[in-house]
């Protein structure tokens, strides 16, 4: 079976269903619940039925569509999607995860059902969005007006200080995305004036018709970095993330990192490495630099955070630290383990945020100290949190290690001292993580408030069992997902082995006696 | 006088005849009905703009013995001048009623601007200019002052006056150095002059720069800034819609027509002398506004920064970059009638409300309102899908196409701060719990509803689908060369 536009569908759909709820009245709140799941969850199936007409052998763009959007003298954007192994996951991650944020803000939410689904389903197209562009224009708006049903989710069902981290959240990502802006211009100028596409663009690239100065190459991969790096976030731009999400309700902290942080690295991967591979060479050491304190610093800043939350905040810092670490480690290992490692990473994080987020529902705190002492209580809440902290602290059998070896592989063999001190760091990863599951979970029920808690019920089982099957999958036979995501991520590596080779450079053309300008001077 | 000639200023004819009969109407109009006036200040631009349909074409027609020039440019700046008087005559019935301010001369100063702002976007001689100018700040610094009885109306009355006094002197003082540069006023005589003698006297250089100056304080560029606050703030809201974007968009109309038609071969020194003051109004336009609690103050910021930015598109000297100035003056247009118009049905009797706090928790009170007002602010903070980001999007890219990296570099960073008072309101409308002594926002009457339901639409269309506008701002400019 062929759907026509299926990428179209699965990216509109969830803005279709939005359409929907908004005309449906405020006070039929278990209607306007029920569509918006509903909406997700067949947009997550129809999205499955990409990864089974995928073809793994081809790396190149599949499901491709195009159509003319903004038809001008001087501009011809297009309405232009595809997906190739890089992004077909992220896509799959975000229709995944869209579901389970619903549902887990069933009782949680109970202030502005309407505006808080629709913000949700809004957010889905968007993000689906970024990843399925391949217009330059066409990415830029899917990427800013993401931000801002994230802002209202921060800003109207957030905690305490939520309107300093909304706000913050948006100055941060906006500073990013407008010099990103500015590149994006300037690439479409330096190359004639003619298309935003993407592809286009990196074939005339890579293929010596449009050449870039060193200089201009250097601010454009620069301009597109700060806008990923900000995202991801590496490490002096990571300070908007700790406040966003433990301000932010479960189901936007579930999204932003299970999805928004991958919108960095996924960008890294999709625009600076491709497109300016000689850049990303000479800057590679540089953020290797700032991707190895990122991992040590948010490693060490979550041992010491007495919030549960701030401290999946900080974690989050530290690991996707190691996935630009692997990306930027230019061999096909590390490539293959940054990407893998975002699926992880979305699971992973995203099942913690649940989980912290049930811990709250009951007991309205997250100070690490109010607890201890709840496997007593809770038996079935606490296996589950500890199989999702092995598999966040990358135990053999569970997701996380599959991609933290294909990272630790890949950068090895490009710097042994990275390799080593990102290995090293992993032990503080465990470090962390048990001592805060000991503390939590471990020992003596200390506070008497605790007795009474319930265990988790069966819509949060439901909630959490699809991540848990997914997490035991990709640890246990990871090959079904490494083999689509292969030879996308050869093309790019190819693309970087190509500029480190000795390119034709324009030396080379000045010397050239077929060019008689130079000879008459 | 030809009957083409009587043709193509039918128009302005038909607003400045409307505008008379409204003065003899008035006194015959007993006080309960004088609302009514209003519908003539409707129709007749209405019909102006019926008549206006006719003259696009792509020929050049120079009337009234070169005073006049009809082409492509001025036609659309006219219909954009229709436009906002149109929707300020509509949106000022029920507020000048709230205010008890209802008179039929407010109405006919409305059209009697309208006509001046046409005046400049058709002339084609600095007298003329001149006079456009006269008639336009004439009537404004009166219809700023229309609340007789509040003071801050009167301050921002006088306060205008004063200014404005000072601006078109200057203004005049350049128009005779230019005179005395090249013994005339004509556009075109000027221009010819300059392209034969390959120099320009500098008598004509002083002239260009206080011409400058006096375009400046017009259209509120940085450092000619300092009234806008203070009159914005005083004047009827209504009269604050229409001065933000309509003397604004006359303004640049002129400029455009003067520095593109009569001064091309001096395009390098206005595009400097540009560039500084564009960076300068962006950055303290946005920044100031940072600080403002009253949200017509906030609004009056904004527009001194989006001059900034329309700037941005002059500087290049170049078609896109001009098109791209008259689509983004569309778009501003739309949106700040948005805003203001929210602003105005919030304001309740005395037009008093409008702090921030008294925005605090209207998301749930007037959704309506806020949903409008959410999207003409990120409409104006140029986030996509939005004319605003359209708009931004083409000024940029003109000027990254001639290699003003620098200034759009500082023009998105200041976006970037423009967010931040932007999405405040917003913070107070959906997150903000209204203080204990808010008083419940009225329900706003049907004109503003529906001119604030067409702004909506339009805002969204032109974020979607800008293809028309767009091809017919690049048709109207091409008329500048």
């Amino acid at each position: 079976m062929d759907i026509p536009n299926i990428l179209s569908l699965v990216t509109y759909l969830p803005a279709a269903a939005a359409l929907v709820l908004l005309f449906i009245p405020y006070r039929f709140e278990r209607a306007i619940k029920s569509l918006a799941f509903l909406g997700s969850v067949v947009t997550f199936i129809l999205s499955l039925h990409l990864t089974y007409h995928f073809d793994p052998a081809n790396g190149r763009m599949q499901f491709e569509e195009s159509a003319p959007w903004i038809r001008t003298a001087a501009f011809h954007i297009n309405h232009h999607l595809g997906i190739d192994g890089i992004s077909l996951f992220l896509v799959i991650l975000t229709t995944f995860l869209t579901p389970l944020a619903i549902l887990c803000s069933w009782k949680a939410v109970t202030r502005r059902v309407k505006p808080f689904m629709i913000c949700l389903l809004a957010l889905e197209t968007g993000m689906v969005g970024v990843f399925c562009a391949l217009d330059l224009v066409l990415f830029y708006v899917f990427w800013e007006v993401m931000l801002i049903p994230m802002y209202f989710l921060i800003g109207i069902w957030g905690g305490e200080r939520r309107i300093y981290a909304a706000v913050k959240f948006i100055l941060y990502t906006m500073a990013g995305s407008l010099l990103m802006l500015v590149a994006i211009l300037y690439l479409f100028y330096a190359n004639g004036g003619t298309s935003f596409n993407l592809l286009e663009i990196g074939q005339r690239l890579s293929s010596g018709d449009l050449q870039l100065s060193g200089r201009e190459g250097f601010w454009l991969f620069l301009a597109f970095l700060i806008a990923f790096a900000i995202k991801v976030p590496m490490f002096p731009f990571h300070t908007w993330l700790p406040d966003a999400h433990v301000e932010a309700p479960t189901a936007g902290s579930v999204i932003l990192a299970g999805v928004l942080l991958k919108m960095g690295t996924y960008g890294l991967l999709r625009f600076c490495l491709p497109l300016f591979p000689a850049a990303a060479i000479a800057a590679a050491p540089y953020i290797c630099i700032l991707a190895i304190i990122g991992i040590v610093y948010g490693a060490l800043v979550s041992m010491v955070q007495p919030d549960l939350k701030k401290l999946v905040a900080y974690s989050s810092v530290s690991h996707m630290g190691l996935v630009v670490l692997g990306i930027f480690a230019f061999t096909t290992q590390g490539l293959q383990g940054s990407t893998i490692q975002m699926l992880n990473h979305g699971l992973s994080t995203g099942a913690l945020f649940l989980l912290v987020g049930m811990i709250y529902e009951r007991r309205h705190t997250r100070m690490i100290s109010d607890f201890g002492g709840l496997a007593h209580v809770n038996p079935v809440f606490a296996s589950v949190f500890l199989v999702v902290t092995l598999s966040s602290i990358g135990l053999p059998g569970l997701n996380g290690f599959v991609g933290e070896v294909l990272i630790l592989a890949g950068s090895f063999v490009r710097s042994k001292v990275y390799g080593s001190i990102a290995a090293l760091s992993m032990v503080l990863g465990a470090v962390y993580m048990l001592w805060m599951y000991q503390r939590v979970f471990l020992g003596k029920l200390t506070n008497p408030e605790n007795a009474s808690l319930t265990d988790i019920g069966l819509r949060e089982k439901l909630l959490l069992l699809p991540i848990l099957v997914m997490m035991v999958w990709i640890g246990v036979y990871s090959a079904p997902f490494l083999r689509r995501m292969e030879a996308s991520l050869q093309l790019v590596q190819q693309r970087i082995e190509d500029a480190r080779g000795p390119a034709p450079s324009y030396h080379v053309k000045t010397n050239d006696p077929a060019v008689p300008g130079e000879h008459n001077r | 006088m030809t009957t083409n000639d009587l043709f193509l200023i039918m128009p302005q004819l038909i607003l400045v005849i409307a505008g008379m009969a409204l003065m003899l109407l008035e006194p015959f109009t007993s006080a309960g009905r004088k609302g009514r006036l209003a519908r003539i200040a409707v129709l007749a631009p209405l019909l102006a703009a019926y008549m206006l349909n006719f003259q696009w074409s792509d020929e050049r027609r120079t009337i009234l013995q070169g005073m006049l020039i009809v082409d492509n440019f001025s036609v659309f700046f006219q219909w954009l001048f229709l436009i906002i008087t149109g929707v300020t005559a509509f949106l000022s019935v029920k507020f000048n009623d709230r205010e008890s301010i209802q008179r039929g001369e407010y109405y006919a100063l409305l059209l009697f601007a309208c006509s001046g702002m046409s005046l400049m976007a058709a002339s084609n001689d600095l007298i003329l200019t001149f006079l456009g100018i006269e008639i336009l700040s004439i009537s404004t610094y009166v219809l700023a002052g229309f609340k007789r009885t509040d003071v801050r109306s009167n301050e921002s009355s006088l306060k205008y006056f004063l200014l404005g006094s000072f601006a078109t002197a200057i203004l005049l003082y350049g128009i005779a150095f230019i005179y005395g540069g090249t013994v005339s006023t004509n556009y075109g005589v000027i221009r010819e002059l300059a392209v034969l003698q390959g120099t320009v006297q500098t008598t004509t250089l002083i002239g260009l720069g206080l011409l400058l100056v006096g375009f400046g304080f017009k259209v509120a560029l940085v450092p000619f800034h300092s009234w806008v606050p203070d009159v914005y703030e005083g004047a009827p809201t209504p009269v604050t819609a229409f001065m933000a974007v309509g003397p604004k968009a006359a303004g640049f109309a002129a400029l455009l027509r003067i520095l593109v038609q009569v001064f091309p071969t001096m395009a390098q020194d206005w595009s400097m002398i540009l560039w500084i003051l564009a960076i300068l109004t962006m950055t303290l336009g946005n920044v100031v506004a940072v600080l403002q609690t009253n949200i017509k103050r906030m609004l009056a910021y904004s527009a001194i920064a989006h001059a900034g930015y329309i700037l941005v598109g002059i500087i290049p000297n170049s078609d896109a970059g001009f098109s791209a100035v008259l689509f983004y003056l569309v778009i501003y247009t739309v949106m700040n009638l948005v805003a203001f118009s929210v602003v105005l049905s919030l304001s309740r009797k005395g037009d008093l409300h409008v702090n921030l706090d008294d925005y605090a928790g209207l998301g749930s009170k007037a959704p309506f309102a806020a949903a409008a007002l959410s999207l003409a602010l990120i409409s104006l903070a140029g986030i996509p899908l939005t004319g605003g980001f359209m708009g931004k999007f083409y000024l940029f890219s003109a000027a990254i196409q001639e290699g003003f990296i620098g200034l759009v570099v500082i023009a998105v960073l200041n976006s970037v701060v423009s967010v931040f008072y932007y999405f405040r309101v917003m913070v107070y409308m959906y997150i903000r719990e209204p203080g204990a002594g808010a008083a419940e926002p009225e329900p706003i009457g049907w004109p503003v509803q529906a001119i604030v339901g067409i702004g909506v639409i339009i805002i969204l269309f032109l974020g979607i689908h800008p293809d028309k506008i767009l091809a017919l701002a690049g048709y109207s400019s091409l008329a500048l060369k």
